[in-house]
């Protein structure tokens, strides 16, 4: 879940209007609404090409019930101008305004190819600074003919050129990006990186086309600048209980079926060149093998981008995915390796050992490198607490440093990032603010992000700029080979992985690991590496061969056989506070068992290694209290402190379900005789007056916030949890105010339920009527449950801090009528340490949970 | 006393293996560690587990001992708890971790589920009435943040009552005000864990060589 700042006063309105809106209905108002709401629509669009990326997912998610959610956003948009341009992924409800974006957004798509044929006739110019004085008239025709009389113009172009380059790629590959999610239809059947490289395609013909040379993926490029964002943004978000659990059988895929992917593949195609006729006669083994050790490594990039799409279940992702980051040291060796011995000419026993110890330098000194950054950036975070703002960089610095570090001695980059990332990460969480916190989620999103669509776009633009040697045959083999022994190295693995696994792998997981195989630019750009050579371009022609293979064909079909395999997907609920609790209790269950039996099995050491980091590590690493607060407790705070943003935020009006605010304390607690007082009897006219003017004051309420509110964007709302508990607490007051008051949530939205609602809940006011107070409190008495908890009195509508916000008569009606204050305290003060589950459950709406 | 040999293939360990789907070799170790644990006697007592000092700094540790003389635990639809256990309890309970197999059909799955399920269920049930109360529930998230020192009780009251709280969310659905949640039923503790993937996650490894010797 992201959660976005900007955006919390307009939700906080919402929430509360939602309250009122099931009893006020808003007039429709003048008919110039709409338009101005689309103009704001439009302004806001262009404010942020990332917000609307992300208004273009919500568009395909959209609600059935948005409209209704559109038209109140229409009338606060009418007040809150100034905000709707703060926030315009929010005009993306209504069903006119989306399409208005779309057509909006196709302009932009159109204009994008404007500026793609700019681009490359740009390019021509700058991809070659040797030709720059005779293509400069070319461009100055192109662009900026009529200024040829100011020399000085022409300079500054030329200073600028370089970042203005970049930018346009940049700014082509994300509106492209942003293109793709416009069309549903077509995102759904392909996936995005089929879609990106066919727009590189596209791009490098016209580059072609108009005569420029294109600038192809450069591997320093693509290994200094674009890898490590996606790396990191893996590492660090590596769901690490998954990894650790599975880590004998990615290891065993990643070490194991690597080598056996580059020797197999390698030694066959040696094999295949010695066929007479095929014209390869003049490529030897090792070249085969250098080849074989480029080819058979799957790729993070390619895998990231099309797993992410498929929602495959955790187990299977982090196989896959897990592979695809620990091969790399492998890679990396036998990369090097054959390269070396390629030029040599010859192999010795003593070489093949040495390999191996270099193996073990390569994969563990990454990691080494990356874990002594890793603390460093952890230790340094422990003192940033007065200067929050540089809190990120921190992060990513470090990261960097590691992976630059780890390349100057050859050993693995992306490893030392990976470790680097995870080893950071839970000690600078618990630093840092929330608001930095988000801050490198969101960067890191957001260069992954550009990074792997402009690496896509490269290898598109690659494959046409670049030199090529076609040879059937080798091509042919090589594409059947890489197939032939992933499925066999698959297979074999897991027959012996199985062995040892408490939980098998079944055929379908053997058949998806397999298949999500896929290889992509790392591969290429080792390739691209290579001395020039006529085998080099025989060489690349296949690697990119494969690549548009394994990501057009593989990519595509995934999706369609991980349906028709009906292989698990991911489960979409998270963070229930339930699981987190089971989870800490069967690790200590399991512990307990292990260590009944006598032996000490991997909950064992994870237990002792977790107390060893409590013991020492967090207190060296983690400033302050935080460094002694157990995992649940800070799950749990982490949790209430989301739902009271996602409270206050409350994004959709209509997703509230019903049953989040039906559910309070009191249904849990033990009754006693207070909240029968508490509720007054009362005639039904005289509720209905009460309840007229509590909505008035809630409209009130509402405008006097809107000011404070407004305020609070500019002081950081989101710094001080109390402040955000605070805020909870009034928003979850005001709530259950509403729910007293007998305004079921689903009623907005099915108006003539309301009325029906309403109906029965009025009974229970005569059900409270026609039984005694003394009677009802004994048969609730009558209720097992132990004595301590009938203090702990559930609540009655009218708490202590609401009157701040309703000061008028009807409060005073029936605060008249409302008990001590005392018992009200203690109450209050139960209320805040307790959570309602409720708004997190918006996501769960469709969960398995509800039926 | 020794009367049971440690030797796999043993008439005795026929029945057992049947009855829990241990192997012949993974009864012999665990029949061995029994041994151990109760000093060549026939029956554990809760003393017995006390002594076991890697077992001290767990913090449920007290409930991880009542479970295995918790005559539920029993697959005999006993109640109540008893004072010792025999072999064959302890390897009963013991069963109760053994990793699911490769080739189950659905409802073999489920009713694996189902069993590691109640097994937990059971622990945090203490007063065996069928329902997991908000007092047994605070006590299970008190006795888990033990270690924390105080700083976990208060803590640990209020997590519980979150917790509870999602229970009754998610199991009744939409509650009157004047109604009142019981407490976690073995039903909605099943609803409550549906995403949870219970099978494969309640497992340890039991051995087939003999490494008790290692440990203390």
């Amino acid at each position: 879940m992201i959660i976005r700042l900007g955006r919390l006063t307009p939700g906080y309105f919402r929430l509360l209007q939602r309250q009122v809106s099931g009893e006020v209905r808003m007039q429709p108002q003048s008919s110039f609404i709409d338009p101005i709401a689309m103009m704001m629509a439009t302004v806001g669009t262009g404010v942020s090409l990332y917000s609307a990326r992300q208004m273009a997912e919500r568009v395909q998610l959209k609600h059935p019930h948005a409209w209704d959610q559109a038209e109140q956003e229409q009338n606060i948009r009418q007040n809150h101008l100034k905000m709707a341009v703060l926030r315009p992924t929010r005009s993306s409800s209504g069903p006119r305004l989306t399409e208005f974006i779309c057509v909006l957004l196709l302009v932009f798509v159109s204009v994008a190819s404007v500026s793609r044929d700019v681009v490359p006739g740009s390019n021509e110019t700058w991809g070659n600074p040797a030709r720059t004085t005779q293509e400069d008239p070319h461009h100055q025709t192109n662009s900026t003919g009529h200024k040829k009389a100011f020399p000085v113009l022409s300079f500054h172009y030329e200073e600028v050129k370089k970042p203005l380059e970049i930018s346009l790629w940049i700014l082509l590959a994300l509106l492209m990006k942003l293109g793709f999610h416009i069309i549903p239809r077509v995102s759904n059947v392909v996936p995005e990186s089929c879609l990106l490289i066919f727009v590189g395609l596209l791009v490098g013909g016209i580059i072609k086309a108009i005569g420029g040379e294109a600038p192809g993926l450069d591997a320093k490029l693509f290994f200094y600048y674009l890898l490590p964002p996606i790396i990191l943004d893996a590492g660090y978000f590596l769901p690490i209980r998954p990894f650790t659990e599975n880590m004998g059988t990615i290891l065993v895929f990643a070490v194991v079926g690597t080598l056996w992917n580059a020797f197999f593949i390698g030694g066959m195609m040696y094999g295949v060149c010695q066929i007479e006729g095929t014209q390869l006669g003049k490529v030897d083994l090792l070249s085969c093998l250098l080849f074989g050790s480029i080819i058979s490594a799957v790729d993070p990039v390619a895998v990231l981008a099309v797993f992410e799409e498929i929602h495959i279940n955790e187990l299977l992702h982090i196989l896959v995915f897990g592979e695809s980051l620990l091969n790399d040291a492998v890679t990396v060796v036998l990369y090097h390796l054959f390269k070396e011995f390629a030029h040599a000419g010859t192999v010795t026993v003593g070489d093949a050992f040495l390999g191996v110890v270099c193996f073990f330098v390569v994969s563990l000194g990454g990691i080494m490198v990356g874990a002594i950054y890793g603390i460093l950036g952890a230790f340094t975070s422990r003192f940033t607490a007065h200067t929050r703002v540089i809190e990120p960089l921190f992060v990513f610095l470090y990261s960097y440093m590691a992976y630059l570090s780890a390349e100057v001695f050859h050993l693995s980059g992306i490893m030392s990032l990976i470790a680097c990332g995870v080893i950071m990460r839970p000690y600078v969480e618990a630093n840092i603010s929330h608001k930095s916190y988000t801050t490198i989620k969101y960067f890191l999103k957001m260069w992954s992000s550009v990074s792997e669509t402009l690496i896509f776009i490269f290898l598109g633009v690659s494959t046409v700029a670049g030199p090529h040697a076609w040879n059937w045959t080798f091509v042919i083999v090589t594409v059947i080979l890489c197939l032939v022994s992933r499925v066999l190295g698959v297979i074999g693995l897991t027959y012996i992985i199985n062995k040892f696994r408490i939980v098998k792998l079944t055929k379908k997981d053997q058949f998806i690991v397999a298949y999500g195989g896929l290889r992509g630019a790392i591969a290429f750009s080792l390739g691209y590496l290579l001395t020039d050579s006529d085998i080099k371009n025989l060489f690349l022609t296949a690697i990119i061969t494969v690549i548009f293979f394994t990501v057009f064909v593989q990519g595509m079909t995934i999706r369609p056989l991980v349906e028709l395999l009906a292989v698990k997907k991911k489960k979409e609920s998270k963070g229930s506070i339930n699981e987190e609790i089971h989870t800490q209790f069967l690790d200590h269950l399991l512990t307990g068992i292990e260590d009944i039996c006598g032996h000490y099995g991997h909950h064992h050491w994870k237990d002792k290694l977790n107390r060893f980091n409590k013991a020492y590590v967090k207190r060296w690493l983690i400033r302050g209290e935080r460094s002694t607060e157990p995992q649940l407790i800070s799950f749990y705070n982490k949790m209430e402190m989301k739902q009271a943003m996602m409270l206050v935020e409350s994004g959709s009006a209509a997703k509230l379900p019903t049953i989040v605010s039906s559910v309070s304390m009191q249904n849990i607690q033990t009754k006693g005789p207070a909240r029968r007082r508490a509720i007054p009897s009362i005639s039904k006219s005289r509720e209905e007056e009460i309840r007229k003017i509590l909505r008035a004051n809630l409209q009130k309420t509402r405008q006097r916030l809107r000011s404070y509110s407004r305020h609070d964007l500019l002081i950081d709302p989101f710094e001080d949890v109390s402040e955000v508990r605070f805020r909870k607490q009034r928003v979850e007051m005001e709530r259950r105010m509403s729910h007293y008051l007998t305004v079921p949530a689903k009623s907005q939205e099915t108006p003539p339920v309301r009325k029906v609602c309403f109906e029965s809940e009025h009974q229970i006011y005569t059900y409270d009527d026609s039984e005694s107070p003394r009677g009802s409190a004994q048969a609730s008495r009558l209720h097992p449950s132990p004595p301590d908890a009938v203090s702990l009195l559930d609540e009655s509508p009218q708490r202590p801090s609401q009157r701040g916000a309703l000061r008028t008569r009807g409060d005073a009606e029936v605060r008249a009528k409302a008990p001590d204050d005392k018992e009200e305290q203690d109450q209050l003060k139960l209320s805040r340490c307790l959570s309602d589950p409720g708004p997190k459950k918006d996501e769960e709406e469709d969960g398995s949970f509800l039926s | 006393m020794g009367a049971l040999q440690s030797s796999p293939g043993q008439p005795e360990y026929i029945d057992l293996a049947e009855k829990t789907g241990f192997s012949f070799e993974q009864i012999g170790v665990l029949h061995k560690r029994f041994k151990q644990l109760s000093h060549n006697e026939t029956t554990l007592r809760r003393d017995h587990f006390n002594e076991i000092p890697d077992l001290a700094c767990n913090p449920i540790r007290a409930q991880i001992i009542e479970a295995f003389f918790d005559r539920r635990n029993y697959r005999q639809n006993g109640e109540g708890t008893v004072d010792e256990i025999g072999f064959e309890e302890f390897l009963v309970v013991m069963s109760h971790f053994r990793p699911p197999s490769l080739n189950m059909t659905d409802e073999q799955r489920e009713s694996v589920r189902k069993e590691k399920l109640r097994f937990l269920f059971n622990m945090h049930d203490t007063d065996n009435d069928g329902t997991i109360t908000l007092e047994e529930y605070r006590h299970v998230v008190e006795e888990l943040l033990s270690r924390s020192g105080a700083l976990g009780k208060e803590t640990a009251k209020s997590i519980a009552d979150a917790a509870m709280l999602e229970v009754a969310s998610i199991s009744m659905g939409h509650m009157e005000p004047d109604e009142f949640y019981e407490g976690i039923t073995f039903e909605h503790f099943l609803k409550l864990l549906a995403g949870f993937e219970i099978e494969s996650k309640m497992n340890i490894r039991f051995l087939n060589m003999d490494t008790t010797t290692l440990c203390k």
